[in-house]
């Protein structure tokens, strides 16, 4: 298996190829600036190869990575409800390559294809549930000395 | 007899963390038996006590025992300098088992202070493996172990490192050690070894397993509270298994279901 | 007073001893150099301590045993035998409740570290039942039958000569039958005695299980083991077979420990129990220890002391910071289901012996046969709701 193909796998042969007929093939630098946060969601990616790290805006600061997204994974979910506006913001760490979603067609699609749609919406919160999983782990501090047990 | 501390002499003592230190032991008199990746010593601080502590390195007779500070025992052992005495019981429990791993494909994935027990498997393995990935979580930066080590180890293995918080200078991975699978693929021929924080190694063992790594083939070094070292003073319970005889490392078949009972 | 000397015993090793010969049993131990320990009355209680004498034996006392309660009463003949599950056990002194380890010096620059010379006497244990024997054995199992042996227990255990006392007397909180461990004694002893406690021919039935039992057997003032007494003595036997206090479920209790881990009963019987431990105290198989390190002043010299330790201290269980089994129910779980159940995957054997110390000297009256029936009785209600038995 070359692709990343965990957003698709499992999907019936027409919705996914629908899918992929909207999807491009996109090639960035290192150090290049995907989105901003705030910015409209306009697109999504799954990432082929290289690393992206996502970003807050903090003043006075240069914006904090607080995680990075690598191969095979979903890269923006904000596309997915309103206000489509990015939560955080995402910047290549070294080259990328990914396949490139544009939201607005897919969210078109979603709703001519509801079952499409429905599949689309649950798979993107099982990942969105993954990533905030492994937010709370982190919270936990469990390398910590004290296992990040704080009395 | 394994009930009485030998003695040993610090070699080296190296700060690796803030916290924690690697001491290089070599025996004042007879060493005692050689070791294997995966057991562990009962490391005495004279007139404090004795922690366990799994071996970090092994050469020869010369063994090395990475000390995080946690209590009075491991503060008093991060405070030794070269020369120092201290006791060392030992070698204790079942190391990793390496049957067929030789030409295989062989995951480690370590998570904080975790990687210090699975360091001189990788040593032995790197060669020997048919391929060999090495997944690292830690905190920040600052706190990854050996960090000179797991870079060189990039040019023979897969390495990728993560950290939980990044500092300004990391450029690297941020997010958990799990988040790293989609990058080495496990599957129903991988040889997983995994060691780190309870939590950490039963997230890390679900995940392989719903990877199809089968479960007598993911290995974990578990930890409970040991006393002796030897069997016999009961502490290290789990369950059916004594860990210090029957571990410390020991396969997801046998341990998966234990891991989830409460307070076991 | 005959000592050494006496008649040679029968060649097949057995005979009849009366009270005399049971005193020429302890001067002829003591006069090889055996330091003899036996029950004795103290306190209230039949403890165990060393015995000057065989007159210290507790001839004459009974007691009453249930759940909770343990009293001393005067019997109408003299058996000296006819009373069980004192507090003390011999893991008292074969597995001592404190001993130092190892001494260590380090003030020549050099660390250098020392064990105690084990001590020179062996000891003679008189009226081991047999239930304590097979928990001796189950201990002998422990702590010398793996890869590293415990020296202290070791040093203690070898040379030690067991004289086992069969029951003829069960208590109420007795059930060695349903344990497979009693009232008859196993495998084990140097010699062993059957009490026929008749007024004006007090007497017991004495067979030798070793080479050394057969060698001092030879050298008491023996009378030939006659049919009555082997009879009398075998019936006794089998009649306090009948009469057990209670019983284990007759299940699989190795798998019952193993299924029912999850039960509501943990919390139902943690509602009673104080977690103070005294089971593990008073249970012949219990071999949980602690160790503890102290120096001098110098700071140069340091030992090891080894403490009898329970798994329902806070501290048994710690790590990073606090008790995996912090609870009550976990704790009395971890007891149950190690001397019950997983003691048959660490060791190969049940680690308990139905000698019913621990119902007996719980100060709640907790009683591990009524825990385990109820165990039984909600894994049957549960398998059968769910349609068959869990794996």
């Amino acid at each position: 298996m070359t692709e990343p193909q965990r957003l698709l796998d499992g999907l019936p042969d027409a919705h996914r190829d629908g899918l992929l007929a909207l999807a491009r093939d996109r090639e960035f630098p290192a150090d290049s600036r995907l989105f901003d946060e705030g910015g409209p969601a306009d697109r999504f990616w799954l990432i082929r190869s290289g690393e992206v790290a996502l970003d807050l805006y903090v003043p006075g600061r240069r914006p904090p990575v607080v995680e990075t997204v690598g191969p095979g994974q979903l890269l923006g979910w904000s596309w997915l409800f309103p206000p489509y506006r990015w939560h955080l913001g995402a910047r290549t760490l070294g080259p990328v390559t990914a396949r490139e979603f544009p939201a607005a067609e897919v969210r078109a699609l979603c709703e001519a294809v509801p079952e499409l749609g429905h599949e689309l919406a649950v798979r993107c919160a099982a990942v969105i549930a993954e990533r905030l999983q492994a937010t709370r782990l982190r919270l936990l501090d469990l390398y910590a000395p004290d296992g990040g047990d704080r009395s | 007899m394994s009930a009485v501390p030998v003695p040993y002499r610090v070699a080296s003592a190296r700060p690796e963390t803030a916290d924690s230190v690697s001491l290089e032991l070599v025996a004042q008199d007879a060493p005692l038996p050689g070791f294997s990746p995966g057991q562990f010593a009962m490391v005495y601080a004279f007139g404090v006590g004795e922690v366990p502590i799994s071996v970090s390195a092994i050469d020869g007779a010369t063994v090395t025992f990475t000390v995080r500070s946690v209590g009075a025992v491991s503060a008093a052992l991060g405070r030794l300098g070269p020369g120092s005495p201290v006791g060392l019981r030992g070698p204790f429990g079942t190391g990793w088992n390496l049957t067929g791993t030789a030409d295989a494909d062989v995951l480690v994935v370590a998570g904080g202070i975790g990687l210090a027990p699975l360091r001189p498997v990788v040593h032995r393995l790197l060669g020997p493996a048919g391929r060999l990935s090495v997944l690292v979580g830690t905190r920040t930066p600052a706190d990854l172990l050996y960090p000179d080590e797991v870079a060189a180890w990039g040019g023979t293995a897969r390495v990728e490192v993560t950290v939980d918080r990044p500092d300004r200078e990391w450029s690297g991975s941020v997010g958990v050690v799990t988040a790293l699978l989609d990058r080495v693929e496990p599957g129903p021929g991988t040889a997983a070894l995994v060691c780190g924080p309870e939590v950490m190694m039963r997230r890390t063992a679900d995940a392989l397993l719903a990877r199809g790594v089968p479960a007598d083939r993911i290995q974990l070094s578990l930890e409970r509270n040991m006393r002796c070292g030897t069997g016999h003073c009961g502490h290290c319970q789990l369950g059916p298994l004594l860990l210090c005889r029957d571990g410390p490392v020991v396969d997801c078949a046998v341990s998966r279901q234990l891991l989830s009972v409460r307070e076991l | 007073m005959a000592v050494d000397g006496g008649s040679p015993g029968p060649p097949d090793g057995s005979g009849v001893i009366g009270t005399d010969g049971l005193a020429a049993l302890v001067e002829i131990l003591q006069a090889r150099g055996f330091t003899v320990v036996g029950p004795t009355v103290r306190d209230g209680a039949i403890v165990l301590d060393e015995l000057a004498s065989a007159e210290q034996l507790p001839y004459g006392w009974g007691v009453e045993l249930e759940a909770g309660s343990y009293r001393l009463r005067e019997r109408a003949d003299r058996a000296a035998f006819a009373n069980a599950a004192g507090p003390h056990s011999w893991k008292t002194y074969l597995h001592p409740a404190r001993v130092r380890q190892w001494q260590a010096d380090r003030s020549t620059g050099r660390l250098s570290v020392e064990t105690d010379e084990p001590a020179p006497h062996r000891y003679a244990f008189l009226g081991v039942r047999p239930c304590d024997l097979r928990a001796i054995a189950v201990q002998d199992r422990v702590l010398l039958g793996g890869q590293h042996r415990d020296p202290v227990y070791q040093g203690r255990r070898t040379g030690a000569f067991l004289v086992s006392v069969e029951c003829t007397e069960p208590g109420g909180t007795c059930f060695c039958v349903s344990m497979g461990t009693g009232p008859a004694a196993g495998p084990g002893y140097d010699l062993v005695l059957t009490e026929v406690a008749d007024p004006g021919d007090h007497r017991f039935w004495i067979r030798s299980g070793s080479p050394e039992g057969a060698e001092i057997l030879a050298r008491l003032p023996l009378r030939p083991a006659d049919p009555q007494t082997v009879d009398a003595a075998r019936e006794g036997v089998a009649s306090a077979a009948d009469r057990m206090g209670r019983s284990m479920p007759e299940v699989d209790l190795h798998r019952l420990m193993a299924g029912t881990l999850d039960a509501p009963r943990w919390d139902e019987v943690a509602e009673r129990c104080l977690t103070c431990g005294n089971c593990t105290m008073v249970c012949p198989t219990c071999f949980c220890t602690t160790t503890q390190d102290v120096t001098d002043l110098t700071g140069d010299h340091a030992e090891r002391w080894r403490l009898w330790d329970s798994c329902f201290d806070l501290d048994h269980s710690y790590l990073h910071g606090g008790p995996v089994r912090a609870s009550a129910p976990s704790r009395y779980r971890q007891w149950l289901t190690h001397k019950l159940g997983t003691w048959w995957d660490q060791f190969g054997s049940s680690g308990c012996v139905g000698c019913g110390r621990c119902i007996v000297w719980c100060p709640v009256a907790i009683d591990i046969t009524e825990e385990a029936a109820a165990l039984n009785d909600w894994a049957g209600r549960r398998d059968a709701r769910s349609g068959g038995e869990q794996p």
